[in-house]
């Protein structure tokens, strides 16, 4: 058990939380909540998984995923923005829909055999680090390189820009942007639209990248609930929301690899011998994700926490309170 | 073509004619005309559902009339939204602030225009925000947030964005009922200096005072319709214009019964509580109630008041101190058990605390006994019974609806607040916490909350009244005490205005006695 390769395969595996969960702050951000990602995080998977295996191209798959899941997303700003109806039910149904979409067309997929996957390969002089250089810059994935560069972009862009400032407004409260000429349902359906197209990247990177192959449910086996968590602990804040992907992707590998070696730190390992402790590590992160989710859901730790104040709350022009 | 006043011949900036608006049930504007000229303050004076707000958003885009013309500087124009009224140089600063409390002064300023393009170069524009404020007298810190602004603050950010706009008109709705004296003063400071610069000013209000010492002209309505159009306010007195909104002779000052206080009813004892942020808001303060008296809380909003009330009334817990009503222990008991103990809560926010806006009349009124005898027969609620109930407290407490089928969200203020006090005075409370009661309401609706006020202290209730309005605290209270930043500052009791302005603003009574000695 190497820890260099646990935690370098952590960062590959962090980067498919990471996407799912910046594309969820974005949703969130503006004022509506998107528990789908799970749903839309395998139609992106399968997807790019099947058009790569016809095209051959994997970015004509990634692509693809994209636009899968932001349509699967649209799904929920229509009945969300709208119809105005309640986020976590649609949100539920989303999940559900995506989950089954995916299923039924992935059928026969898994046994599809190899596609061409994303190219990976080392940076050169950023690798040579020590210790920072093998976990972060070699032999990954092209999609983990994206996934450095676009955390702090989406920081940038939702703290520093105009369009991020209306963002931010509308999620805050959207009667002051209306007031001002600002399209409150235009923005909630384009960040809604825009975190399915997260979730659809993150998909692909687990089908494309990280763990290649269509293995049903199993191929995102929960992360996208993980993400929903992430982004409470990340307090809807990018740069967060990368440290808890990085920690959470190596957390999950580390649970992985410790059940396989025989012994552990010279003795016998427990977690191999009885596979029962090992269930109880994997459960490890969803306890997490549920405390998190429990915690985030109290009013006034919301308010300390800094969730955006409209989050969860259909917009309607004219009515008081809002 | 542009259009002159005749009396003043100056440029006329905004002429409305012939405005209907109706909305379901209620004719809000029936054939309003209107006329605003070059740097004037021009007053908007009528009671609550008069249509003053009505005409105002029809102005600001947020309506569209039925009928009638708007034109500005001699062109027809017609509004789509509020942004189509903002480029015509029309800003309305609501009485609910449209600002973003996690925003920057500076970001809420430039939300939802075109500059900058992408990159949002604050510093830059900080700048620019600075010297407007300058200009105008309008100080305030363009990189705060604006949930750490004071409520004046907040308005001075309202005024700057429309500024920022270009607007040569500012309507401000009910600018003053959220204002400290010292803070009303410096908006009267600004908007003279605006008026001299050109600018024209609606100024909504109901409170005659300011009226007569803020503005040049001064348009009443009554029931949708004009009873005063734009008449100078040289020569005129607060009688005429009182009758000219209400029609009828109004009493400023009701008549006080001399009433001995008796026991304690409520007594507060070094209690601390927390905002809802987690911050401090309540520091080891203590105060008590008699029987049978009113005794008011001055301070400026946002100092702990509306956590006090909270507190008493079992809505917050405390981390320190303790309650007593009735010498009984109430520390962090359920809001139940205080309602049992004949505790009654008029709250601060009536349409999310005070009712249930979707909920009908009845279910509103009846929302305290539903569950006791007659009204509540075991498990079922004995629907003839609620509604009767509900119709004697509408007819009894004069609330003016179609239905008590009606959901409350539909009701004016004043209607709303009457349904309010129709269940917590029809409880016969013995303690009764009144936060802000007659905030937002007409002179007409004022007097009637102020007489059942007193007609409860008569009855030997002991009242707390929470109010930002120092007038309404004098002339109803029997002691005030003044609240600073979670504490109380001192007691008064003879209505020593000075003493209780030096308070709010965090003096001490006994720095103030100190002083006064020497």
């Amino acid at each position: 058990m190497d820890l260099i390769i646990i935690l370098q395969a952590g960062v590959a595996s962090g980067t498919v939380l990471l996407f799912a969960t910046i594309g969820e702050i974005f949703t969130e951000r503006s004022g509506v909540l998107n528990l789908g990602i799970e749903g839309m995080m395998l139609v992106g998977a399968m997807t790019s998984f099947s058009i790569t295996l016809k095209t051959g191209n994997p970015w004509l798959g990634v692509v693809a995923a994209m636009a899968a899941a932001g349509l699967i997303s649209q799904i929920h700003a229509f009945i969300t923005v709208t119809l105005q109806a309640d986020q976590v039910v649609s949100g539920l149904s989303v999940s559900f829909l995506g989950t089954g979409l995916s299923l039924v067309l992935g059928e026969g997929l898994s046994k599809a055999g190899t596609v061409s996957l994303l190219p990976s390969f080392s940076i050169p002089y950023l690798s040579q680090i020590p210790l920072l250089g093998p976990v972060f810059f070699t032999k990954q994935s092209v999609l983990v390189y994206i996934g450095y560069l676009v955390f702090p972009l989406c920081w940038y862009f939702i703290n520093k820009t105009r369009p991020g400032m209306h963002l931010r407004a509308v999620g805050e409260y959207p009667a002051a942007a209306d007031a001002l000429g600002i399209n409150v349902y235009r923005l909630r359906y384009l960040y809604v639209f825009v975190g399915g197209m997260f979730s659809g990247v993150a998909g692909a990177t687990i089908s494309l990248a990280v763990s290649p192959g269509w293995f049903s449910e199993l191929t995102t086996a929960g992360q996208g609930w993980i993400a929903v968590g992430l982004v409470i602990f990340a307090q809807w804040n990018p740069l967060r929301a990368a440290v808890g992907s990085y920690v959470f992707g190596a957390l999950r590998r580390l649970i992985l690899d410790i059940q396989g070696p025989l012994l552990l730190f010279g003795l016998p390992n427990p977690f191999y011998y009885n596979p029962y402790y090992g269930f109880f590590l994997q459960m490890i992160p969803y306890a997490f994700t549920i405390i998190v989710l429990i915690l985030g859901s109290r009013e006034a730790m919301r308010k300390r926490m800094g969730a955006p104040a409209a989050l969860g709350l259909p917009y309607i022009r004219g009515q008081r309170g809002l | 073509m542009e259009l002159v006043n005749e009396q003043t011949q100056k440029k006329v900036v905004v002429s409305m004619r012939g405005i209907v608006k109706k909305f379901p049930g209620v004719l809000a504007n029936d054939a309003v005309d209107f006329e605003l000229i070059e740097g004037e303050v021009h007053a908007l004076l009528g009671e609550n559902g008069a249509g003053k707000s009505t005409l105002m958003n029809i102005l600001a885009g947020l309506y569209r009339p039925e009928a009638g013309t708007i034109s500005i500087r001699g062109k027809a124009v017609s509004f789509n939204s509020p942004k189509d009224a903002i480029q015509a140089g029309i800003g309305m600063v609501h009485q609910h602030f449209m600002l973003v409390p996690s925003q920057s002064v500076t970001e809420n300023i430039l939300l939802g225009l075109d500059e900058p393009r992408f990159r949002l170069r604050l510093r830059e524009y900080e700048q620019k925000v600075v010297e407007l404020g300058e200009r105008f007298g309008l100080h305030v810190d363009p990189r705060a947030k604006v949930w750490q602004l004071s409520v004046g603050e907040q308005q001075r950010v309202e005024i700057l964005k429309m500024l920022y706009r270009g607007a040569q008109v500012l309507i401000m709705d009910e600018p003053t009922a959220v204002l400290a004296p010292t803070e009303i003063e410096d908006l009267f400071k600004t908007l003279h200096s605006m008026a001299a610069e050109d600018q024209s000013i609606i100024f909504i209000s109901h409170k005659l005072q300011e009226v007569l010492e803020i503005s040049d002209r001064v348009t009443v309505l009554r029931r949708g319709k004009v009873t005063a159009s734009g008449i100078p306010l040289i020569n005129t007195t607060r009688a005429e214009l009182a009758r000219l909104m209400v029609d009828r002779e109004v009493l400023f000052r009701l008549e006080k019964k001399a009433v001995e206080a008796g026991d304690k009813v409520l007594e507060v004892q070094d209690i601390r509580a927390e905002n809802d942020r987690g911050l401090p808001a309540l520091r080891e303060m203590s105060l008590n109630v008699r029987a049978g008296e009113i005794v008011g809380l001055a301070g400026v909003a946002g100092n702990g008041q509306r956590e006090l009330a909270e507190v008493i009334t079992g809505l917050r817990k405390i981390t320190g101190g303790k309650i007593l009503v009735h010498g009984e222990d109430l520390t962090n008991k359920p809001v139940k058990t205080g309602i049992r103990r004949g505790i009654s809560h008029i709250p601060e926010d009536r349409t999310h605390v005070g009712t249930a806006g979707n909920l009908s009349i009845t279910d509103n009124t009846i929302m305290k006994n539903y569950n006791q005898p007659p009204i509540g027969q075991r498990w079922v609620v004995n629907a003839v019974l609620a509604n009767k109930y509900a119709e004697d407290l509408q007819k009894a407490y004069d609330i003016v609806v179609p239905s008590i089928k009606t959901p409350v969200r539909l009701l004016s203020g004043g209607n709303l607040q009457r349904v309010i006090l129709a269940r917590e005075i029809s409880s016969q409370p013995s303690l009764l916490v009144a936060v802000q009661p007659t905030r937002g309401l007409d002179v007409g609706a004022i007097e009637g909350v102020q007489r059942l006020l007193l007609a409860q202290r008569e009855a030997g209730a002991a009242i707390l009244l929470i109010s930002e309005e120092l007038e309404e605290l004098l002339s109803l209270s029997d002691r005030i005490y003044v609240i600073y930043e979670g504490k109380i500052m001192g007691e008064v009791l003879d209505g020593d205005i000075e003493k209780i302005g030096m308070m709010m603003t965090g003096t001490p009574m006994k720095d103030i006695e100190a002083r006064g000695s020497k």
